[in-house]
């Protein structure tokens, strides 16, 4: 899909700046935007190594499985289906922890490992009602602090005013995801 | 409030250097560990950076991101939502280099500290590469069937871009 967007937008792009007369504009655009892209990379190079050094810290110190048990309760309200002690169900608060404090690197291999383990359950190639709460919960950002978008506020008066409106909408994000998910989950 | 959003980073970058070291682990040999691979992940997103970048500043330079805008616009005026913010919340569950570099355009071209900034910030900030997580998710797996999993995700995440523009109203005004 993606492929289809960029080559639209080069192409498009280029078809309009004929046909508006604008080339020259465009042709200086090209060089700025790849100039822009080294610039912000850098400008986000630092805060991002700041943050994931941080949460290396918090996964060696052991934080995953200290919160691990403070979610649990929440989980079984999710996969009311799912045994108490399975490892699929361990999988996924792990990955929810990580999710949360923003550890990227070790919240998709986790996420993985609890696909893997749904899938074993199910035994099918339709996606129980499990995986499709868990992916759906996934795709509801959990994250405490937006640490690319504050890296990208460099120079606002306050970069960090957005983290409690980032709160609110993530909260009302992830209760549709849930809701939506079972509300399918009922009528199928 | 704004003193919670600001206290938030020291107090959690505090909790997790002292929790590590009362745990008696290597704070700053592990920093570093962590560091490098922050430093691979920017390495490795600089070539889609680059190139979506350049697709998007281009796409806005030769006007066709202003006729696209002002052909949606009557529809998102009905839910008071600004027109200058639909490229993003259409291409945020679809890519996030190319999210991140919408974000970068609208905080250069109306300020970080606008509305809109505010808006586009709370938006990439609170919402996820929906499309990218789905297909490393079941793809891993070989679902064949995802069922309800993309209504209910998109859902959500249209309910998060319009709530964005709200909370930001409401709360930073």
């Amino acid at each position: 899909m993606i492929n289809y967007i960029w080559g639209g937008l080069m192409t498009v792009s280029i078809a309009a700046a004929f046909l508006f007369g604008r080339v020259e504009e465009v042709a200086n655009a090209a060089m700025q935007g790849a100039t822009e892209a080294v610039t912000l990379s850098l400008s986000l190079l630092g805060v991002m190594c700041l943050w994931t050094g941080i949460m290396k810290i918090a996964q060696h110190a052991g934080v995953i499985a200290l919160f691990s048990k403070l979610l649990r309760p929440l989980t079984r309200f999710l996969f009311p289906r799912l045994p108490r002690d399975s490892e699929a169900l361990d999988a996924i608060v792990m990955n929810m922890v990580a999710n949360i404090f923003g550890m990227a690197n070790a919240a998709t291999p986790l996420g993985l490992k609890a696909m893997k383990e749904l899938s074993r359950i199910s035994k099918s190639q339709v996606a129980s009602h499990e995986m499709c709460m868990f992916a759906v919960i996934n795709t509801a950002s959990l994250q405490l602090i937006p640490s690319t978008v504050i890296a990208l506020r460099q120079g606002a008066s306050n970069p960090y005013e957005i983290i409690i409106p980032v709160w609110i909408v993530s909260v009302i994000t992830l209760a549709v995801a849930v809701t939506a998910a079972k509300l399918f989950a009922l009528k199928e | 409030m704004q003193y919670i959003s600001a206290a938030a980073i020291p107090l959690m970058i505090f909790g997790i250097v002292a929790f590590g070291m009362s745990r008696g682990i290597k704070t700053f040999e592990c920093f570093i560990d962590g560091a490098k691979d922050g430093l691979e992940t920017s390495v490795r997103i600089l070539p889609s950076l680059i190139a979506l970048l350049v697709a998007i500043t281009m796409f806005r330079a030769s006007g066709a991101l202003e006729m696209l805008t002002s052909l949606i616009s009557p529809l998102l005026s009905v839910i008071s939502f600004p027109k200058e913010l639909a490229p993003l919340a259409l291409m945020r569950p679809i890519s996030g280099s190319a999210s991140l570099a919408l974000v970068r355009d609208l905080l250069t071209q109306h300020g970080a500290d606008s509305f809109l900034g505010r808006c586009a910030s709370v938006m990439m900030g609170s919402t996820e590469t929906t499309f990218y997580t789905l297909a490393v998710y079941f793809g891993c797996v070989n679902m064949k069937d995802t069922r309800y999993t993309v209504k209910a995700a998109l859902l959500a995440d249209l309910c998060g871009m319009i709530a964005s523009v709200y909370v930001v109203r409401l709360m930073l005004g």
